[in-house]
């Protein structure tokens, strides 16, 4: 427990608790808390009102390694608990953290409730294409013909893609990044803790244990500039070693295209401009697959409107602005009543 | 009818009575629960004591006529106190032909039908699977029965307010009741007032009711003369003096949950999903966010549950409302709560059968699910409320439970006590006593599950108060720091001290007493929840018989109070009725190895008085 007053200024290290860390060596995992408490000294996030909701995974363990509030609570229910963390307490800085077996197996109900609700906490989805903690089964977002303990012969259920199906619950800011990139993930978490209602952010988590490298074909040394295309608002959608790839509309149809800059008489002035407003083009953007595209990443959509803890909140305070003083024997009272002497 | 004396009046001849059973019953559009509801209101302003029972169809717009689609309401008043809402009607309203066929088996012999003919068409009948009219053959002889064509003779009584034919026949239910009132003597006027500031915006709907009750009134008059009915009265009841109103369970209980945050000092947060019967408290509680009242319609029972336990953790009072199958969903979360140790209320309006079940029929059939029904050893407390108005009481106690021994509390209700009305001296809220709540702040020392040494409840830090920063979840942790422990000894100790801190409410507790009858003796009735009302009036019938029995109440179903084995060692026989097949029964028997007995009935219905009377009987006069 800290127990001294803190310093003026907290660094990454006062964020980080006095527990032994107890994933896995090489584990994505420890990238993730140390991007998280970077970012918290970033922010100057005040321990005492930050609170770190997990479900249960190795995902899960994450709340313990922060000095910060934390309550790891049961496989697939954070959401829900921090729901009512932020409606019992809306000072409260909330930041669910979940993984993709806890997140879209048995908790999907309760990722697509808070979404669409727009509960004003950040969820952090760790996705490492598998069940860890249980010793690496395949998970709903695991591709198909994934080898597993439960599916020797190679998965045959179609995974689920965690943006677009946040998307489809109606999120106002959906984001992805990668649990490697210590710039790039500290800039997108920062980006979700600013934005006001539900942040999504899908993290791209190594798994090095049941699923080593499922994401080393855009995120390697080498292969990642050409197979990751970094979203920035309001900049054309260009990657590649060269800067000379980028995505275009394809001429005459509601898909999206690669296309190089410089052949074929295709400038920069073709290619998509980043809109993070609009939502079909995320809708696009999250879906596109390697190899025939690159994995996009960054701040896909955002697009704030009201939260649900805020319209809550105002519907009671308008009630007792009207009502004046709540008086329970008043409404015990009210109604028909009789004296007996 | 108990009550023989014969008391003139000036006119007519009335005929006192001790207490009376009336049940309205008629289609759903009929207004059977308005025209009950009307009844009880002038009931309680007569001085009578009284118990009330709608039984509403359990589909939503059941096709007009169908026996399924028939809505009822009974009311049971009298001149002396009142516990059940009355085993048989001695008066059945039948506003068409479903209503008389599923409901006729209840009535006394002898006793009265008020029947609407004009609703006993060719094709109701069928509808209700009549072959002939039973009011025109002596199907119906051992009951004396008023036919009179209702419709015809309501559309008379508002022919001048200008109502459409469909208006004016919505008046039907108003000619009965006054009807009704006149053969119980009741006053018309409050039932005026209530119309009048019901239909302000329309006068000539108030109007058309009022006629149609004067009309069923002076029907009962001329009836008197020309069929020789019997008309009735009965006296005030005494009843302790005060302010009262009727309550059913489910605003009792609403008004305790806010008057338990209130004593607490916490805000109220309460999250549920849907269910029969327990939603009114959802509905009724989302109405008053003037008392700070946050609610949550979560998307299902687990998110209701959990955003309870993260609101309870934030440091509000968490609650949660359910029936049979949404606690079943909850108990994982449930798990969370007691290995974390924060205050929940998880109540439980409690509805019949395995699985869907008889969503709108009553039992009390979760009492092991309360105190067993989770994995490991996970002991909460639990306690059931045993009339609509006693709602109140429990909620508060559950509330003062939860936050002083940082535990979920499982509240019992059910079905019939939270739709079920009674007549509620209304407490005085600023009288009650009040355990606010105070939150660790002191970092001295600090971790999470330090404990009080008297109670064993573990500090309450939440998150916002600086330097008590931790981290808590559901895995195992150590007794001296609150981190996570997998230590042998360390589980051992802190399972012990869980269920050593639910123990020890049993200190904390009333210690048990005799509701009805002596400390010790022949036989007592122990029950629980809401068969209180039958099990009390079947036990002041058998001791005015003189027979040797007492009643014996059990609010606090765990921890039992401490004194409670050594006062049921003192009865030479034990009975234990309940709606289920012998659940607090095991649960005395396995605690205090006696031998006793069950006397169990699950039909969806509530006991009936002669019912506990007889097996009673049975037992001690073989
Ligand atoms: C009710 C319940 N069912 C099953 C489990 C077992 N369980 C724990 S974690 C887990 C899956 C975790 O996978 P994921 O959410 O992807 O997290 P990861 O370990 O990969 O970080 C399962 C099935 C549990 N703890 N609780
Ligand atoms: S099993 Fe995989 S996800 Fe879990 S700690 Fe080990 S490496 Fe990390
Ligand atoms: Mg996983």
């Amino acid at each position: 427990m800290n127990v001294q007053t803190p310093p003026e200024k907290l660094t990454a290290k006062d964020y980080a608790s006095d527990q032994e860390v107890r994933w896995c060596p090489g584990c994505g995992d420890y990238a993730i808390v140390r991007a998280m408490q970077k970012t918290l000294a970033e922010l100057q996030s005040p321990p005492e009102k930050t609170v770190f909701v997990s479900g249960i995974g190795c995902a899960a363990r994450f709340p313990y390694y922060m000095a910060t509030y934390g309550f790891h609570t049961i496989h697939g229910r954070a959401a829900s608990l921090a729901t009512g963390v932020k409606l019992a307490n809306p000072d409260l800085d909330v930041w669910v953290i979940s993984g993709d077996g806890d997140s879209l197996s048995i908790g999907g109900n309760h990722l697509m409730h808070v979404l669409r609700r727009n509960v004003n906490l950040q969820y952090i989805l760790f996705n490492n294409e598998i069940y860890g903690l249980t010793k690496g089964q395949y998970s709903p977002t695991s591709r198909l013909g994934t080898r597993s303990p439960s599916t020797p012969l190679g998965s045959v259920d179609a995974p689920v893609n965690p943006a677009s199906f946040a998307l489809g619950c109606g999120a106002k800011f959906v984001a992805r990044s990668i649990d490697s990139s210590q710039k790039h993930l500290p800039e997108v978490f920062t980006r979700a803790h600013t934005h006001q209602g539900a942040s999504f952010v899908e993290v791209f988590q190594n798994c090095i244990v049941y699923n080593d490298g499922v994401y080393s074909s855009f995120t390697e040394k080498g292969v990642a500039e050409d197979n990751q295309l970094i979203v920035e608002h309001g900049k054309p959608l260009v990657f590649g070693k060269e800067r000379d790839k980028g995505i275009r509309l394809k001429p005459g149809a509601m898909e999206l295209e690669v296309v190089t800059i410089g052949k074929n008489g295709v400038t920069v002035g073709d290619v998509l401009v980043h809109d993070e407003t609009n939502k079909l083009a995320a809708t696009l953007l999250v879906e596109m697959e390697r190899p025939a595209f690159p994995v996009a990443i960054g701040v896909l959509y955002c697009n704030p409107s009201e939260t649900y803890d805020g319209a809550v909140r105002n519907q009671v305070e308008l009630a007792q602005s009207k009502g004046g003083k709540p008086d329970l024997n008043a409404l015990m009272r009210s109604g028909p009543t009789w004296t007996v002497d | 009818m108990v009550g023989t004396a014969a008391v003139a009046m000036e006119e007519p001849l009335r005929e006192e009575v001790e207490d009376v059973v009336i049940r309205f019953a008629g289609d759903s559009g009929d207004g059977i629960q308005i025209t009950g509801g009307q009844f009880t209101q002038t009931t309680a302003l007569a001085g009578n004591d009284l118990a009330t029972f709608p039984d509403f169809p359990a589909e939503i717009r059941a096709p007009a006529g169908t026996t399924f689609g028939v809505s009822a309401f009974q009311i049971h008043f009298g001149s002396r106190d009142i516990k059940t809402a009355g085993d048989a009607p001695d008066v059945l309203v039948a506003l068409n032909p479903a209503a008389l066929k599923v409901n006729l088996g209840d009535l006394r012999d002898g006793g009265l039908i008020v029947a609407d003919t004009g609703a006993f068409t060719d094709r109701n009948l069928k509808k209700a699977g009549f072959d002939q009219n039973p009011l025109d053959n002596d199907s119906l002889a051992n009951y004396r029965v008023v036919a009179i064509d209702v419709s015809k003779n309501t559309l008379e009584a508002v022919k001048d307010e200008g109502l459409s034919q469909k208006e004016a026949l919505r008046c039907k239910n108003m000619w009965t009741l006054g009807l009704v009132y006149w053969l119980y003597d009741r006053d018309r006027k409050p039932t005026f007032d209530w119309l009048t500031g019901k239909f302000k915006s329309r006068p000539e709907i108030a109007n058309a009711n009022i006629a149609a009750v004067n009309a069923g009134h002076a029907f009962g008059e001329t009836m008197e003369v020309s069929d020789g009915g019997v008309a009735y009265t009965v006296s005030a009841a005494e009843i302790d003096p005060g302010l009262y109103r009727t309550v059913t369970g489910i605003e009792a209980l609403s008004w305790g949950l806010i008057a338990g945050s209130q004593s607490t000092q916490l805000d109220l947060f309460f999250a549920g999903y849907p269910i029969t019967p327990a939603s009114s408290v959802l509905h009724t509680l989302s109405r008053l966010k003037e008392f700070g009242v946050i609610t949550f319609q979560a998307e299902d029972e687990i998110a209701a549950v959990c955003s309870a336990i993260g609101a309870s953790y934030a440091g509000n009072l968490g609650v949660t409302a359910s029936s049979g199958p949404g606690i079943a969903l909850k108990t994982e979360a449930i798990g969370l709560a007691i290995s974390v140790e924060l205050p929940l209320v998880v109540i439980n309006v409690q509805r019949a059968g395995p699985s869907t079940g008889m969503p709108t029929k009553t039992e009390q059939s979760d009492l092991h699910q309360a105190v067993y029904g989770r994995n490991a050893d996970s002991p909460l407390a639990v306690i059931a409320a045993k009339s609509p108005a006693d709602c109140f009481e429990v909620a508060i106690e559950a509330a003062r439970i939860a936050t002083k021994y940082m535990t979920p509390v499982m509240l019992l209700a059910d079905g019939y006590l939270a739709n079920a009305s009674e007549p509620w001296r209304i407490p005085d809220a600023t009288a009650i006593e009040s355990n606010p709540v105070s939150f660790h702040t002191d970092p001295d020392e600090f971790h999470p599950f330090l404990r009080d040494e008297t109670t064993l409840s573990r500090a309450w830090a939440v998150p916002g108060t600086p330097g008590l920063e931790h981290r808590i979840g559901g895995i195992e942790k150590s007794y001296s720091t609150g981190n996570i422990s997998y230590e042998p000894e360390n589980h051992q100790k802190m399972t012990d001290t869980r269920r050593a801190k639910i123990d020890g409410i049993a200190k904390d507790i009333p210690d048990q007493t005799v509701e009805l009858g002596s400390q010790g003796g022949k036989m007592a009735l122990v029950g629980w929840g809401s068969t209180f009302g039958p099990i009390n009036r079947a036990v002041q019938i058998l001791r005015a018989d003189g027979h040797d029995v007492s009643h014996i109440h059990i609010r606090h179903i765990w921890p039992l109070p401490a004194n409670l084995e050594s006062l049921l060692g003192g009865y030479e026989q034990i009975l234990v009725p309940e709606m289920n097949t012998g659940q607090l029964l095991t649960v005395l028997r396995s605690e205090y190895l006696l031998p006793a007995e069950g006397l169990n009935k699950v039909s969806g219905q509530p006991f009936k008085v002669a019912e506990i009377v007889d097996a009673v009987r049975s037992r001690l006069e073989k």
